[in-house]
């Protein structure tokens, strides 16, 4: 039932509201000196070099697509565990069935190098 | 109270789906498509789909966006405008939005909008939880389209490591 998830829509509405505060308040209260300094780029102490529109590797993609792809299989997973005992060994031998296809697709990956970042 | 929040998040889905559009730069629009997957998710739980819901959260939210910006900063990020706008297709965007336009009102207007229903009334997935109902389906009467889905997967695995690592 809808109803039972009202405590995630009050997490949600406290979580939105102390981000309106944090960003209201110190614009309200706190001294406005700006400089050149105060406005440039902070990462870490680093000294930034360059813009941020720079083109990123192609290895950060294929780590997101295979992310997502194994992300869809553990999806599965949870309507799987909670009717886990109901199915008896039929369902472990099902979810064995699609977890090993999946697993020659881990082997695949890995084998071919892909989780290797060079 | 349904009807409120059914409301509040429609127009925040709304307003999130025209800044996807409309955004100038792609990352924002991308934020902008975050923030639509999170009311969708919403809504499903309005829906009483609440395994939906999660699966929106887990996979949409929080997979296929990290995708989209992933592809952003790959492809230049700053100069996606596009350079050569032809005026045609504006003109051809502008006829396919009407036609669709017209397919959902046409639909929205003479057709039924509610299926028929089935075994599961909202009673009796409160009585057995939603996701054990899913689950007690997929995993009889949808067996080979649950095992299906999984050569599906490895298909997309082996697809984006042949893409991504052609020196290999």
């Amino acid at each position: 039932m809808p109803i039972d998830y009202l405590p995630i829509l009050i997490l949600v509405i406290v979580a939105l509201l102390f981000a309106a505060l944090a960003l209201l308040v110190p614009a309200l209260l706190g001294p406005r000196k700006p400089t050149a300094i105060k406005f440039s780029t902070y990462e870490s102490g680093k000294i930034p070099f360059g813009t941020t529109g720079r083109r990123f590797p192609v290895k950060y993609y294929l780590t997101a697509v295979l992310f997502i792809l194994f992300d869809i299989e553990v999806i599965f997973l949870y309507p799987w565990a909670v009717v886990f005992k109901a199915l008896k060994l039929f369902g472990l031998i099902e979810m064995g069935v699609f977890v090993l296809i999946l697993l020659v697709g881990y082997f695949y990956v890995w084998r071919k190098g892909a989780l290797e970042w060079d | 109270m349904e009807l409120a929040l059914f409301v509040v998040l429609a127009v925040i889905a709304v307003i999130a789906a025209a800044g996807v559009v409309l955004s100038k730069k792609a990352a924002t629009g991308a934020l902008f498509l975050l923030l639509n997957f999170c009311t969708l998710a919403g809504l499903y739980i309005l829906l009483n789909a609440q395994f939906i819901a999660v699966a929106q959260v887990i996979i949409y939210a929080g997979a296929i966006v990290v995708l989209f910006l992933f592809v952003l900063m790959l492809l230049s990020p700053g100069k996606e405008e596009s350079q050569d706008r032809k005026p045609y297709i504006r003109v051809f965007a502008v006829f396919l939005a009407v036609l669709m336009l017209g397919e959902v009102g046409y639909v929205a207007f003479t057709g039924v909008l509610s299926g028929t229903p089935g075994q599961y009334t909202p009673e009796k997935i409160a009585e057995v939880g939603n996701v054990q109902a899913i689950g007690q389906v997929l995993f009889t009467d949808f067996l080979l389209p649950f095992e299906l889905a999984s050569v599906l997967l490895l298909v997309g695995i082996v697809g984006a490591v042949v893409l991504a690592k052609r020196e290999l």
